[in-house]
């Protein structure tokens, strides 16, 4: 047997846990631990239950341990010139597969690529009951049963612990290149939204401080015509958009509490106190800013959108809060699938 | 195939006459069909060898209509049972005698489509192209195209998360959506998603999709909608031997092209498809693939020099690229029409939709050519070669009650070498009824037990779309005395075929 492979360790503690009622706080690196509510609870760590267990880029699929260092993943997909395509953070390293399911976060790619659920095709999940289950598998597509792999990404572990999944991979693009332009934020968003349009080869577009940074990726053909149709200055492809990924751009240090708004892509830009940066082509913005959670939600849900709120200060809710029929199901879902509430009690909302 | 109480749970009784009254009293604008002949033309849908005649059908207009039939039915403990356009090859709208089938082919409204944010707000009884015909005109398409999207309504295509020819490349429907508003069976109205691209909470939207009417019924969807690509190019490969045609499929992924589709074709299809429409393909080729390059012309011309370098690579005997969109349309015209193509060669065709693992396809096409012969009834296989999702079509003759049995278990038995491959029963066309006892096959108990839980959530009397999809436990007690669980048994013995 693979000694990486703790299966059995961590479903002696999940049964351990249902048996007593005693909570349980899910880790693996740790790296996202300033999204989401603190759990009260017996620390459940994953990174010991690691390792890719199948990998076949003719397949275009892989299939690895809760544990495994993101980084290692992304590491062994690029030898074989291979990508996850919703570019997903590392923040300050020690991120893990499972923690990325988990919290669901994509970087710059996203409007483009897709999201992390997007490319989930399979999940080895342990329940409430104390069971390993398999859902999905190393298929495209599968519609066998409901996809409760899907609906364990962005769960925040709050409805049983990911042991393993199985992810969608594709061909990293043969060219790439990133362009700056000097652009006021309307203006930069609607060149945005026409160069969606006309089928430009886009794959990421942040706007901050009149400063329009693009990615154009394909081959090399169309990247080369984008680039004299859009003009601007190239500027170091690559590590502007990993430090954006991870937070590791200035922006991301200044003064004010971190949000992140999920907007509309093309509706309104936020009229908040505070400065902000626009990420995928208008449709996510950064804001740091001293307002209040109540003003800056309140602007996000009028203009169609929602705000999460980053390392929340005590009081403040990290995520937005449900209308009260959706929420009466999701404690109705919670309640089924982890009835002793074992699983990461309070991460995602109060009484979840 | 119909509707088995002792297997499937009892329904309890109904009493027609009074729930027709309490409709027409509570929901006096609804229409509603009652009278026999009224019925019939519900009975099945595109799983046509099954029929129940429903005891009542409504045809609502408004969400509130909905909300006011889903209250009552709840009330009144009485199943109900959502459809669509009815295209559905799985029987998933098969309705119950004890059931009210509840038809939203009204809900034809395009509600609106925004060229800015490429979107479209549509109610689920428009069809599938009739989306793309109207985003044309701002030079925008909506992506997933299953075969039979001239018919197909958006909402069963939620329903079932289809698919098509181009989901490698562009994904499934679940791919494709921005949000869906569901009425659940308390009557409650709610949106899943929104108009961002994520949305708090548990990502119901995915759990919805593909639920098969058994969560909630879908009113109202937000679809993404793509840039209609610049160009499109098609070549067709030629193989002697499918097995050099499965591998060139491994090796055009290899080389890191994502084609727009890929399909693969065998002898049979294609003579069936070319006796048909004449879409010029090779009659004596053993199999055919039809490899799409869309996007950018620059970019399409260098992938279809590396494609067809690897198709020489693996041997293919001829390759063709079609010159010009009229000759693009008539090969794909083949590959659309491959059903039919084959309903013309047979009395009945049964169609499959088991997915594998790509490199697994010259296993199980030798695995399929020897249960064909051991059932003794013909089988053309029809491939989205590109993501695994394969459609062998049985065929045979239905007023022949044998080779019904024999196309059943055959089916069956196709179903049962894709998982143990690692693959699954149904790639796009749903569980439904027809595949509910495979699903004991590719699930254990536990994990049965774990989807009746989150139906619970949402649906906790089980009124709706009873016995589908998710088999009860009693079913696969019965169909397990007779089968042996996953991968222990029934193709210990795959190398013998």
């Amino acid at each position: 047997m693979d000694a990486r492979d703790h299966n059995e360790a961590l479903l002696d503690q999940v049964r351990q846990a249902a048996a007593t009622g005693r909570p349980l706080a899910i880790h693996g690196g740790g790296s996202k631990s300033i999204l989401g509510r603190p759990v009260q609870g017996e620390p459940l760590d994953t990174t010991n239950h690691r390792g890719i267990v199948h990998y076949d880029p003719c397949e275009l699929v892989v299939t690895a341990r809760a544990g495994t260092p993101l980084a290692e993943l992304i590491d062994t997909l690029a030898e074989q010139d291979q990508m996850l395509p919703f570019e997903p953070p590392l923040f300050g390293g020690g991120a893990t597969v499972g923690g990325m399911v988990a919290t669901g976060l994509a970087g710059p790619r996203r409007p483009w690529a897709g999201s992390v659920r997007d490319f989930v095709l399979g999940t080895r999940v342990i329940t409430g009951a104390g069971q390993a289950l398999r859902f999905g598998g190393e298929v495209m597509k599968n519609v066998a049963g409901y996809d409760v792999s899907r609906l364990m990404a962005g769960s925040f572990g709050c409805l049983g612990l990911i042991s393993e999944v199985s992810l969608k991979v594709l061909p990293r693009p043969r060219a790439s290149a990133t362009l700056r332009l000097t652009l006021a934020r309307d203006s930069a968003r609607e060149c945005i939204l026409r160069w969606r349009h006309q089928g430009l080869p886009l794959t990421a577009a942040c706007h901050h401080e009149q400063q329009l940074t693009l990615r154009l990726e394909g081959n090399r053909g169309s990247v080369d015509a984008a680039r004299r149709h859009i003009g601007g200055e190239p500027v170091d492809n690559g590590e502007f958009w990993a430090r954006l990924r991870d937070h590791r751009l200035p922006f991301f240090t200044g003064p004010g509490t971190l949000w992140r708004l999920s907007l509309p892509i093309a509706g309104d830009h936020p009229a908040l106190p505070g400065t902000s940066l626009m990420d995928w082509g208008g449709a996510q913005y950064w804001l740091k800013s001293n307002s209040d959670a109540a003003a800056i939600r309140e602007w996000a849900s009028g203009a169609g959108g929602w705000a999460t709120c980053f390392a929340a200060a005590a009081g403040v809710e990290p995520f937005h809060p449900l209308p009260a029929a959706l929420m009466h199901y999701h404690r109705a879902l919670k309640a089924q699938l982890d009835p002793q509430g074992i699983f990461n009690p309070g991460r995602l909302y109060p009484d979840l | 195939m119909l509707y088995d109480e002792a297997l499937d749970g009892r329904l309890g009784s109904v009493d027609k006459a009074r729930i027709l009254r309490l409709i027409q009293e509570r929901v006096p604008d609804l229409q509603v069909l009652h009278h026999r002949e009224d019925l019939r033309p519900y009975e099945c849908d595109g799983l046509a060898a099954y029929r129940t005649t429903p005891m009542l059908v409504v045809l609502p207009a408004t969400v509130a209509q909905v909300q006011a039939l889903m209250k009552l039915a709840s009330q009144e403990r009485v199943p109900v049972v959502a459809r669509g356009a009815g295209t559905g090859l799985s029987g998933g709208a098969m309705p119950l005698e004890k059931g009210i089938l509840l038809v939203m082919a009204r809900f034809d409204r395009i509600v609106g489509i925004d060229p800015r944010a490429a979107t479209a707000r549509v109610q689920p009884g428009v069809r599938n192209l009739a989306i793309s015909q109207a985003a044309a005109p701002h030079g925008l398409y909506y992506a997933p195209d299953p075969s039979s999207q001239i018919a197909c309504s958006i909402g069963g295509n939620v329903a079932e998360n289809a698919g098509g020819v181009h989901c490698l490349k562009y994904g499934l429907t679940v791919h494709n959506l921005l949000s869906v508003d569901i009425v659940t069976v308390q009557g409650k109205l709610l949106t899943l998603g929104a108009d961002t691209l994520d949305a708090p909470g548990f990502d119901l939207l995915a759990l919805f999709t593909g639920s098969e009417g058994m969560l909630g019924v879908v009113v109202d969807i937000t679809v993404k909608l793509l840039p209609l690509p610049a160009c499109a190019k098609v070549l067709l490969a030629s193989f002697d031997n499918v097995e050099k045609a499965g591998q060139a499929v491994a090796d055009i992924i290899a080389a890191g092209v994502i084609p727009g589709g890929l399909e693969m074709m065998d002898n049979l299809a294609i003579r069936a498809a070319e006796d048909f429409v004449h879409a010029g393909y090779p009659r004596e080729a053993a199999a055919i693939l039809l490899c799409e390059l869309d996007g950018v012309e620059t970019d399409v011309d260098e992938d279809i020099q590396r494609v067809r370098a690897v198709l020489e690579n693996a041997g293919a005997t001829d390759i063709r690229q079609a010159r010009d969109d009229h000759e693009r349309q008539r090969f794909w015209a083949g590959r659309k029409a491959a059903f039919p193509a084959v309903g013309r060669i047979s009395p009945d065709y049964y169609c499959m939709d088991g997915t594998i693992p790509k490199r697994e396809l010259p296993k199980v096409l030798a695995g399929i050519e020897a249960l064909s012969k051991r059932y003794d009834l013909r089988v053309a296989n029809v491939f989205h070669a590109g993501d695994g999702n394969m459609h062998p079509l049985i065929l045979f003759d239905a007023n022949d009650q044998d080779q019904l049995q024999r196309a059943e278990a055959l089916g069956g038995a196709i179903l049962e070498l894709c998982v143990a491959v690692g693959g699954s029963i149904t790639g796009e066309h749903g569980v439904g009824r027809e595949k509910i006892n495979q699903m004991c096959v590719q699930f254990n108990n536990q994990e049965i037990i774990f989807f009746h839980a989150v139906k619970a959530a949402f649906d906790p009397n089980g009124l709706l779309n009873p016995g589908k999809n998710i088999p009860t436990l009693n079913r696969c007690a019965e169909f397990g005395a007779m089968h042996i669980h996953r991968g222990e048994l029934p193709f210990p013995d795959l190398e013998r075929f």
